[in-house]
């Protein structure tokens, strides 16, 4: 779902208050192969189903988060601090 | 059967009972020279390109749902070739000299009518950067021509010129732009291919893609497994699915964009406008429709619709462009899968499969490009080398960095 | 009374007359009409025109599905086209208009498109118009366009207010009739927070034609006490008038509610619409069944409607629907309209009933002749009904009827329940397609879910309320009502697709003139799949949406097809359930206020000292500063640009963007977001800086400066501040959340003025308390500042867009009309001018610097003459990696390059491109474009900088530039990009 983002620090929150910045993907290390590199700014999986992706409470908190939403019925599971390493539990 | 008024008079005679099928309902055969994965504008442009251009006629169109089920029948039905880049306007503009001649080609009416498309500016900034664009154009012998506001205003008297935010500078024009029945453009497409012995194969899901020793041979369909020499992609919004069953992954995120009809109204607008200030473009359909659309969600959306934030956001791009819009309904949304590509440029190639064949990443602007698409595809199945229009359209040209991006935004989909 | 007003009956208030005018014509109805049941009520029974074929047609619903009665309301910028007149409220004044015929209403020339109907027939025009190609535009179209359409759109500004708000509720009911009622009154009293939306402007839905009593009282009199226990309680909202249009992700709704539509002047302080999201936990769909209408010839002629509807206008509106009446039905429900008919003492001529078995015992048992095992194959008449055709057992009987009521079945409104995916399936049993009654967060309750009869739905609307609210542990009792009698269930019965032996044209969808023969003609042509059907003939697609159609053509396609309607399916159910007007959806965005206004924190100063503005994204900037006696803007720019070289000026440059990043990796994380090193940069320095995106293309530039150890102040360009900040706080948290870095937007904190020409310091040492002499504070200084001898702290940065002696003062926001004041006063007497973002551009077009002209998204470093700040050493960087791909790095890329025109007396513009000398003007030979051009007061002609090929080794090279576009063709050379001081002395100086 993409009307409401529950942002972790500020609760349910309407959709206009958020960027969506696309797949949260881990950023190479800097030596990383050139593949590496093309597969992390270029390719995507693109999955239908399943999906985490960056969004940002950009009129809200200001945090970044990893949203887990489903793309074929927008349903979201979950939202998490992108800094939260870890999925735990707010 | 020859369409023609003497043929609608005949039949209507004779109580239109004798009006044959547009195209036939064939059983799969075992084996085609080429298969055409996506029943849709490009699929079925190019199956009709590859009949009549190049002789290859045992060819068949598989097609999940029903022709035309895809973008070709969800989109704002716009036609134009008002590109930039020299990489991709010489591609538009092909397609549109083909858009202009298609009607008679494949005796079909797809309403294409060339009323013009306005682009306007509001800024220097703005005016700079449509000049830039008009003057390739000029270059490359497509019709451009810049308006004042005073001709923007004498063409468009109802345009916000008195109360503006994002006052009206004026605007590019192509005349030569215009609309498309989008329906008929498939059917037209879908009649012409059977008529040479194409079959259009609907309701048929492919489910894997068959190879044998580095080669595609067929794909397993929900009717069986049909067999090919040569495999062809065409499936916008769908391609990294499909791309996924060769273990292929591309540089294409899935979008859903959000288009809307008005109520039928008498004639209200002649030309297609896209307002600068904002999301939004309108035309307005034979039918009498408003058609209009504006910026996609936003979202990775495999779901055809969209949410009303963007919704909202479109109208009131519509209001601040046209004030009188304001009593004006909405009767219908919906949604389509657009192919966003990483630099907003589609991929016409060969993939690292040496028989199969991609047609992707058209992102929100795959309408208008049906017949060049078409075309060009089917010279690059045909030969094996792309035609000299979509030289630039390739796969590699992320890894060499040879990017086609016009609105430079960078690998960023949704930006585009 | 007018003529078809009942004496007696109905919710309206006969004492209340309201004048309203339908083409010009005064007419009479009542308080509580609809526009609809008061044009009956007058005995207008024409009220339009179909789209094709121009058939004169009158009302056949009493609600949301209508596709006949459109008409024309209000006038001026308050002209509404399309409305219908089934759910316009009738008020004082109203303006009706009918649509599209020409000349009249009652002659109507298009209507010999009916005789040329056979060639008409679905898809007619892909066949044809295609002859000669260049006619389609000129001819052929323009025709088809004046036809198509239905009303006419104002093209004046609309007069009225809109807004938007958001609601949030436990239980959101859609509908208020019986079952709505007793889901509300349920949960109402069980504490849950309720919001109650009916279309309609009275609540009760179909309790208000219904002659029924639930619990000894009448349906009506049932349906007021139990609004108003609802709105007594304080945890439960009623919306009247208000539609729920959509249904989105995240269980929102939208809807919207028609404040102001009946009113006869609506009141300025009021919005006309209001536009509801509405978050609700739960929902309950409660809107109904439609009543399906019968496909036999001539079912458009006005005087035919729907039974459900006759009964409307005849128990709710107090209309009697004709002097003679007849219906035709396939189910029991036609028998309840029967017997109100008697009941009103009009004459009922026949029932046709098409089960051999007729009524189900005990339903009816009134006096009218029934024709059991009977149809209806056609009506007669023109512009009114005047006859029926009734055919039994292969004998034909024509019967005289100026009305006829049909009822083909219902079908739950389930539209809703599709908006986010799904569609409903076919069921034999229940004749029709039926829905699952529980979806996620949204629940089909009553009619909408099988339930029938007032009996069934109120004790479906009250456990549904129950089940929804025990998910929520709201515990709920469901609401009990007393027993309801005088109600006749009818159960479904087999649906009758097309009625045989059919002589004239049966319509599907009335308003876009779709009749049965088009749906056998889509099937013949390979057009059979549903949506291909609808695509083809346009069955559904008119503004009813289908409301009344979509489920006949399903039948008659699966009879054409020989499969069942569930092999058929439906097509899409997509928003809006009814139109909304642009109106509501656009709420007070428009005009002036489509989007808000930024001003800066100098923004009145500029207003002092005459300033004419310009839109620069949200902001309004000072773009020059005209004298009195300046005529054009160019006098302005030259004088304001050369009094900067020559004096000095002030330009207000607070727009930028400005961000303190502060924490004990600050250095670090510079060091990682700009391709130039910035970890060595000395604390009281300030250093230009280079972000790139991770593809290796330029992003952003700007200056940050140094003012602790670990505080560093970056500033950003205009265009890209909300965008930088949002990148950096992405690199912070996501990509390096273990470093120690904080950021804070300060864009809206400060003040900030460049000052800038060579008596620029003489000025600025009048407030400033330091030194600042050149030794004491050089080029790219930065440090915080005390100003008016201790009375105000700034920051103080020495850096220079312009190529002069310059600084940027930056001041707390509050403060900066102050010091600018006080500057300007300082300067007075060195010749200080303000200056506009025009002088701006020209003296940093004069210095070759680079904005987002050049920097536009595909650039790279060495593009712009950046290469050697690209760190070779930094470990990282963002972008580094994909910089190094070969396209990025190829020598034909474009680069910058200055340009002058070989005349100075000749010019040229941003926008055009760059040919070589004497080439054909062919995109192959297209060798770059003008990014940025204006005349320059201290060259003496006009310059630009050009992103061209290999143009940074084409220096001195004859080119033109052409822009075909304005026919202005300049021979001009390539240049260096720096055209003023270009060792760069002047502002070390």
């Amino acid at each position: 779902m993409a009307s409401l983002i529950p942002c972790p620090h500020c609760g349910q929150r309407p959709r206009e208050e958020f960027t969506v910045k696309g797949a949260a993907l881990v950023r190479p290390a800097a030596d990383a192969g050139r593949n590496a590199w093309l597969d992390y700014v270029y390719l995507r999986d693109n999955p239908r189903g399943r999906y985490d992706e960056h969004w940002h409470h950009t009129s809200g908190c200001r945090r970044w988060l990893v949203v887990t939403r489903d793309t074929a019925t927008h349903e979201i599971e979950g939202a998490r601090d992108t800094a939260a390493r870890t999925e735990t539990v707010e | 059967m020859r369409y023609s008024a003497f043929s609608i008079l005949l039949n209507g005679l004779r109580g239109n009972t004798a009006w044959k099928p547009a195209w036939r309902a064939p059983k799969p055969k075992p084996h085609y020279d080429v298969i055409i994965v996506g029943g849709g504008g490009h699929g079925l442009a190019t199956a009709y390109y590859l009949a009549k251009e190049f002789g290859i006629r045992n060819v068949a169109v598989l097609e999940k749902a029903y022709i035309g089920s895809g973008n070709v029948g969800r989109n704002t039905t716009i036609i134009r070739s008002n590109y930039l880049l020299p990489a991709n306007n010489p591609f538009y503009e092909l397609s549109l000299k083909l858009w202009e001649g298609l009607e008679q080609d494949l005796n079909f009416n797809a309403m294409i009518s060339q009323r013009g498309v306005l682009n306007l500016f509001h800024s220097d900034a703005q005016r700079d950067a449509y000049m830039r664009r008009g003057n390739a154009m000029r270059l490359h012998g497509v019709d451009a021509d810049l308006l004042d506001r005073t001709k923007v205003r004498q063409m468009l008297p109802f345009l916000d010129f008195e109360n503006a935010r994002f006052p009206i500078h004026g605007g590019l024009i192509q005349r030569r732009g215009g609309t498309a029945r989008h329906d008929g453009v498939a059917w037209g497409y879908a009649r012409g291919a059977d008529s040479m012995g194409v079959d259009i194969i609907q309701e048929c899901e492919v489910t894997a893609i068959r190879r044998e020793n580095g080669k595609v041979t067929g794909v397993e369909t929900s009717k069986g497994f049909i067999g090919c020499s040569k495999l062809a992609v065409a499936v916008a919004g769908n391609s990294s699915q499909v791309a996924a069953m060769a273990d292929m992954r591309l540089p294409i995120e899935s979008h859903v964009l959000q288009a809307f009809v008005s109520e039928g109204l008498k004639p209200f607008i002649d030309c297609v406008v896209t307002f600068g200030a904002g999301h939004f473009y309108v035309s307005q359909s034979d039918k009498g429709g408003l058609v209009f659309g504006g910026d996609m969600d936003g979202y990775n959306s495999y779901a055809q619709r969209g949410n009303l934030s963007t919704v909202e956001h479109v109208i009131e791009a519509g209001k601040a462009m046209i004030p009188a819009l304001s009593r004006v309904r909405v009767l219908r949304s919906w949604g389509g899968i657009v192919d966003m590509s990483m630099d907003g440029t589609p991929i016409i190639d060969r993939t690292h499969i040496d028989n199969l064949y991609l047609n992707a990443g058209w992102c929100y602007g795959g309408f208008k490009a049906t017949p060049g698409s078409g075309f060009c595809f089917a010279h690059l199945i045909a030969r094996n080398e792309p035609h000299a229009v979509t030289r630039e359209m390739r796969l590699d040209r992320f890894e060499r960095g040879y990017l086609v991006d016009e609105k430079g935004q960078g690998a960023q989909p949704n930006l585009h | 009374m007018t003529s078809y007003r009942l004496d007696k009956g109905g919710l309206i208030d006969r004492s209340k007359p309201l004048s309203f005018t339908f083409d010009g014509k005064g007419m009479i109805g009542v308080e509580g009409d609809s526009l609809a049941s008061a044009l009956l009520a007058n005995g207008q029974m024409l009220l339009g025109r179909s789209f094709k074929y121009h058939r004169p047609r009158g009302v056949i619903s009493a609600g949301a599905s209508e596709p006949n009665a459109l008409m024309t309301v209000a006038q001026g910028g308050r002209t509404e086209p399309n409305t219908r007149a089934t759910m316009q409220e009738l008020y004082e004044g109203l303006v009706a208009q009918s649509q599209n015929r020409w000349p009249s209403l009652n002659i109507d020339i298009s209507s010999l498109n009916s005789l040329l109907s056979p060639f008409l027939s679905a898809g007619f025009y892909y066949k044809t118009f295609m002859w000669p190609a260049g006619l389609w535009e000129r001819l052929y179209e323009p025709l088809i366009r004046r036809a198509a359409g239905l009303g006419k759109a104002t093209y004046e500004a609309d007069p009225d207010r809109y807004e938007k708000c958001w609601a949030h509720c436990d239980l959101l009911i859609v509908g208020g009739g019986a079952t709505g009622l007793a889901a509300a009154l349920t949960a109402g009293r069980a504490g849950a927070r309720v919001i109650l939306v009916d279309e309609n402007a009275m609540i009760g839905g179909g309790l208000l034609s219904e002659t029924a009593t639930i619990g000894g009282v009448s349906a009506v009199e049932f349906a007021g006490r139990t609004v108003a226990e609802l709105e007594s309680l304080p945890n439960v909202q009623v919306l009247s008038r208000t539609t729920a249009f959509g249904w989105y992700d995240g269980n929102v709704f939208g809807a919207v509610e028609r404040v102001q539509k009946h009113a006869s002047e609506p009141r300025p302080e009021v919005p006309v619409e209001r536009l509801w999201r509405i978050v609700a936990k739960q929902a309950i769909l409660a809107a109904g069944a439609e009543e399906r209408p019968l496909i036999f010839g001539g079912n458009d002629i006005p005087g035919v409607m729907m039974a459900s509807a006759m009964r409307a206008y005849l128990n709710r509106y107090g209309v009697a629907p004709g002097k003679s009446v007849a219906v035709f039905t396939t189910n029991d429900s036609g028998y309840t309209l029967a017997r109100d008919l008697e009941k009103a003492g009009l004459r009922l001529v026949a029932i046709v009933d098409s089960r051999r078995s007729g009524a189900t015992a005990g339903v009816y048992e009134g006096s009218a002749r029934i024709i059991n095992g009977g149809f209806v194959p056609d009506a007669e008449g023109g512009k009114a009904l005047s006859s029926i055709t009734i055919l039994q057992d292969g004998r034909k009987e024509k019967l005289a009827v100026d009305s006829l009521a049909m009822s083909g079945g219902f079908s739950p409104v389930v539209h809703l329940a599709y908006h986010r995916g799904g569609r409903p399936e076919w069921s034999d049993a229940e004749a029709t397609f039926v829905a699952p009654e529980d979806h996620k967060g949204l629940s089909l309750a009553g009619a909408a879910a099988k339930a029938s009869g007032l009996a069934g739905c109120l004790e479906a609307g009250a456990r549904k309320a129950e089940a929804l609210l025990g998910k929520l542990e709201i515990k709920a009792d469901p609401a009990a009502f007393g027993a309801v009698e005088g109600d006749i269930v009818a159960a479904p019965t087999k649906p009758v697709w097309i009625i045989p032996g059919i002589k004239g044209k049966a319509f599907v969808d009335f308003q876009n003139d779709v009749h049965h023969r088009d749906i056998g003609l889509a099937v013949r042509e390979g057009y059979g799949h549903v949506e291909l059907a609808k695509r083809y003939t346009t069955n559904g697609m008119a503004t009813d949406q289908g409301k009344l159609s979509n489920v006949n053509a399903i039948g008659l396609l699966a009879e054409a097809r020989g499969v069942s309607p569930a092999d058929v399916g439906t097509t899409t159910f997509r928003p809006f359930y009814t139109p909304v007007s642009f109106g509501a959806l656009a709420g007070t965005s428009h005009g002036k206020h489509f989007q808000p206004v930024r001003k800066s924190p100098l923004h009145d100063w500029a207003v002092k000292n005459g300033a004419t503005f310009v839109e620069t994204g949200l902001w309004y900037r000072s773009a020059w500063f005209p004298l009195a006696g300046e005529k054009t803007w160019r006098e302005s720019v030259d004088r304001e640009a050369k009094n900067v070289r020559r004096n000095a000026g002030l330009c207000d440059v607070s727009m930028l963007g400005k961000i303190e990043i502060t924490g004990k990796d600050a250095a670090e994380f510079l060091d990682r977001v700009y391709c130039n090193a910035f970890r060595k940069l000395p604390v009281g320095k300030a250093r230009y800086g280079l972000m790139l995106r991770e593809d290796g293309f330029i992003f952003d530039d700007g200056t940050t400066s140094r003012l602790e150890d670990e505080r560093f102040f970056m500033t950003t360009t205009t265009a890209y501040a909300a965008g930088v900040m949002n990148h950096l706080e992405f690199c912070a948290q996501a990509l390096w959340p273990e470093l120690d870095v904080r950021l804070a937007s300060v864009t809206d904190q400060w003040a900030q003025m460049a000052i800038a020409g060579p008596k620029s310091r003489l000025i600025l040492q009048r407030i400033v308390d330091q030194d600042i002499s050149n030794e004491a504070f050089p080029f790219l200084g930065a440090k915080d500042v005390s100003l008016f001898g201790g009375k105000l702290s700034g920051r103080l940065f020495r850096i220079s867009f312009s190529g002069e002696l310059a600084y940027e003062l930056a001041v707390p926001a509050g403060y900066g009309e102050a010091a600018a004041d006080a500057l300007m006063e300082a300067g007075n007497e060195h010749g200080i001018c303000a200056y506009g973002v025009e002088a701006l551009s020209v003296l940093r077009i004069e210095k070759g610097h680079v904005t987002h002209n050049e920097i536009n998204g595909t650039v790279v470093p060495t593009d712009l003459g950046f290469g050697k700040m690209v760190s070779a050493t930094k470990v990282d960087f963002i972008g580094k990696r994909l910089l190094e791909r070969e396209g990025l790095n190829d020598p034909n890329r474009l680069q910058l390059v200055g340009v002058v025109p070989l005349d100075s007396g000749t010019s040229f513009r941003s926008g055009a491109h760059v040919l070589e000398k004497g080439a054909e003007a062919t995109l192959e030979n297209d060798q770059g474009y003008i990014s940025s051009s204006c005349y320059s007061p201290h060259v003496g002609s006009t310059i630009g900088l050009a992103l061209v090929k290999r143009g940074s080794s084409r220096h001195g090279e004859e080119v033109q530039v052409w822009n075909g576009l304005l026919n202005e063709f300049t021979a001009a050379r390539l240049c260096h990009p720096i055209f003023v001081d270009p060792a760069n002395e002047k502002l070390k100086g």
